[in-house]
């Protein structure tokens, strides 16, 4: 038999019986279309996640007080039970190292902001210049924080968009004296709105030097130290580095935890990828169960097409063209539904980013591929038994059965 | 010459714990061109012969020589191409597949045969003439008189030139009329040279052969070519 007609042949066999075809199909489309959404989903978190992370700022290195992890009983621990504090002079000192470019201290805590009768709460960072950089925050009005000595604190604020927006409205808000606390400050800018963001939502605060901060909440200590290392090569380097520093500052004890962006990304990286490999080998399940339901429906059409089958060997069809007919006609039914899938759940996906615009739910090239081929191969796979039947069949028996 | 000889043909039937011989020891010289009626009771074996010369059985013992050719030590595959080339088959009730048109049906042996479209719609186009369905070529069976569709499969027995037709029962579900109109087309074949076997009921039918084969038990019981041949 021509390749042509044999997939003829196959095709005419398979419409048929329509509506068998049609649910084999069906089937087959939503076992592909559930691994094309569902790995678009758990690729969509992941790339979600990474990408709120990366806001954070580029090349990025984060020192905050305290030991994490537990290292059993350490005679230092038991002598000294709280952390030192982190100060701006340590913050300082870091930029010092070699592999830093920049250095970001930051003191956080709450209090209110007046201005004109309009009051609210709000969240006041206290930090520098170069805080800004780091961030990658953008001033629309006015401009960031002076560049000055860490420790001087002149009485300036850079204010939220949010922030700007409800405590001035339409009227220009550089210039103003607002009331932050018991202090009054003098607005210097106003950044960009950047909508919502992992952890603080920089519309909603205000900035003022960090030496400013501490001296309206009465410490001198620091929430953290960001630090941007010079190139993504230099952030193990700048890490170590920022440790070293700290720890000679705090007389030898290593008092301070420094993590990478880095490894707080690869870690939700590899998180959320083996959460969509997960998924998708749960709907490989379905996948499987539709090879199954191919082959079934393969079985019935060999038995009801007995007679055909006997009627074939008499005309002369050789056994390799009866298993290919039958095989092709699997294979078409499992194309057919793994291309229907493929679209189908590529329609899912785009509903799921129409609804939800901020989450990118595009399927990984890996899943798209591994669903397909799986579709065609378990049909294939699963066509063989009943195609090696069909070729068996005894020509006087098949003939009978008409 | 003989273009089918059987010699000492066995095939025997399991049946629970009894064995039925269908064919017990059946030699048989058939030549070119003749016209047979193999004619017996049920279950004398006639069907069982037809299946053997068709190659859609083989015996359990004896040997099959067709056109001088041994095929009973043939694989499935190489009988399935003397089949093919060689040998038409006409069934009782017509074994048409319900899905394709008259014009497919007809087709279908050329289609498992590789032959090229082209050459295919040539030779179909000329046996729907030639069987008077020209003008039904895109209808499916069930669009089709009964003895339209036993021309369709008369049409695709033929449409290979076979040496062999063998014809089982051709007018068993057809009146009269179409049956006569059937077994007319037959003849016509029979008289342009293609050896002709037909296994039947009908005495009428058995009579107009010019060899009648009479079947009981397995065994040849009444030969009317045999005395010929021993002339011969």
């Amino acid at each position: 038999m021509r390749p042509a007609d044999t997939l003829r042949f196959a095709r005419d066999a398979a419409l048929g019986t329509p509506l068998r075809t049609a649910l084999s199909v069906l089937a087959m489309s939503i076992g592909v279309a559930a691994v094309v959404v569902l790995t678009a989903l758990g690729d969509g978190a992941r790339r979600y996640v990474v990408g709120q992370f990366s806001s954070l700022g580029a090349n990025l290195v984060i020192v905050l007080p305290g030991r994490s992890g537990t290292g059993g009983f350490n005679p230092a621990n038991a002598i000294t039970t709280t952390p030192r504090d982190l100060t701006i002079d340590d913050a300082a000192a870091v930029r010092r190292a070699p592999a830093v470019k920049r250095v970001g201290p930051l003191a956080v805590g709450t209090s209110e902001i007046a201005f004109g009768g309009r009051l609210r709460e709000v969240i006041v960072a206290g930090t520098n210049h170069d805080y800004f950089a780091i961030r990658g925050l953008e001033i629309a009005q006015g401009t960031a924080l002076p560049d000055e000595d860490w420790n001087r604190g002149s009485p300036v604020v850079v204010l939220g968009a949010k922030v700007r927006e409800e405590l001035f409205g339409a009227t220009p808000a550089i210039g103003q004296l607002v009331r932050v606390g018991d202090r009054r400050l003098r607005v210097v800018g106003v950044m960009k709105s950047t909508g919502q963001g992992l952890g603080m939502n920089t519309d909603e605060v205000v900035i003022v030097p960090a030496a400013l901060a501490q001296a309206m909440f009465n410490t001198n200590t620091l929430f953290r130290i960001l630090i941007e290392a010079k190139s993504r090569e230099a952030i193990p380097e700048a890490k170590v580095q920022a440790l070293e520093i700290v720890k000679q500052r705090h007389r030898g004890e290593e008092d301070v935890t420094v993590i990478t962006q880095d490894a707080v990304l690869a870690t939700f990286d590899r998180l959320l990828g083996a959460l969509t490999m997960a998924v998708a080998g749960i709907a490989a399940i379905s996948l499987a169960v539709a090879g199954i339901l191919v082959m079934n429906v393969m079985l019935v059409a060999v038995t009801q097409r007995t007679g055909e089958i006997g009627l074939l060997k008499a005309l002369g069809a050789s056994a390799r063209s009866i298993r290919l007919a039958f095989l092709v006609e699997a294979a078409m039914l499992s194309a057919v539904g793994a291309v229907l899938g493929y679209l189908l759940g590529q329609g899912g996906a785009f509903a799921l980013r129409q609804a939800f615009p901020v989450f990118p739910a595009y399927p990984p090239d890996w899943a798209v591929i591994a669903g397909l081929s799986t579709a065609l191969a378990t049909g294939l796979l699963f066509g063989v038994m009943p195609a090696r039947r069909a070729a068996r069949l005894d020509p006087v028996q098949a003939l009978m059965k008409h | 010459m003989a273009l089918i000889e059987l010699a000492g043909i066995e095939r025997r039937f399991q049946l629970g714990d009894t064995t039925v011989n269908a064919l017990a020891g059946v030699d048989l010289r058939i030549d070119a061109g003749e016209y047979v009626a193999v004619m017996g009771p049920s279950g004398s074996g006639k069907s069982t012969l037809l299946n053997l010369l068709g190659l859609l059985d083989r015996p359990n013992a004896g040997s099959y020589r067709l056109e001088g050719r041994d095929v009973t030590t043939l694989t499935p595959d190489e009988q399935a191409k003397v089949r093919s080339a060689r040998i038409g088959f006409v069934f009782q009730s017509f074994h048409l597949v319900p899905r394709l048109t008259a014009a497919e049906n007809i087709a279908l042996p050329m289609m498992l045969a590789g032959i090229a479209p082209a050459e295919r719609a040539r030779r179909v186009e000329r046996a729907l003439a030639d069987f008077g369905l020209a003008n039904r070529a895109d209808h499916k069976p069930d669009q089709l008189s009964g003895g339209q569709r036993q021309r369709v499969a008369i049409a695709r027995a033929t449409i290979m030139q076979p040496a062999l037709i063998l014809a089982d029962e051709p007018t068993g579900n057809l009146d009269r009329h179409t049956g006569d109109e059937v077994v007319h087309l037959l003849e016509a074949l029979n008289a342009s040279g293609v050896t002709l076997v037909v296994v039947t009921h009908d005495p009428t039918l058995g009579a107009r052969a010019g060899r009648q084969l009479v079947m009981e038990d397995g065994c040849l019981q009444h030969d009317s070519g045999r005395s010929a041949h021993a002339a011969g």
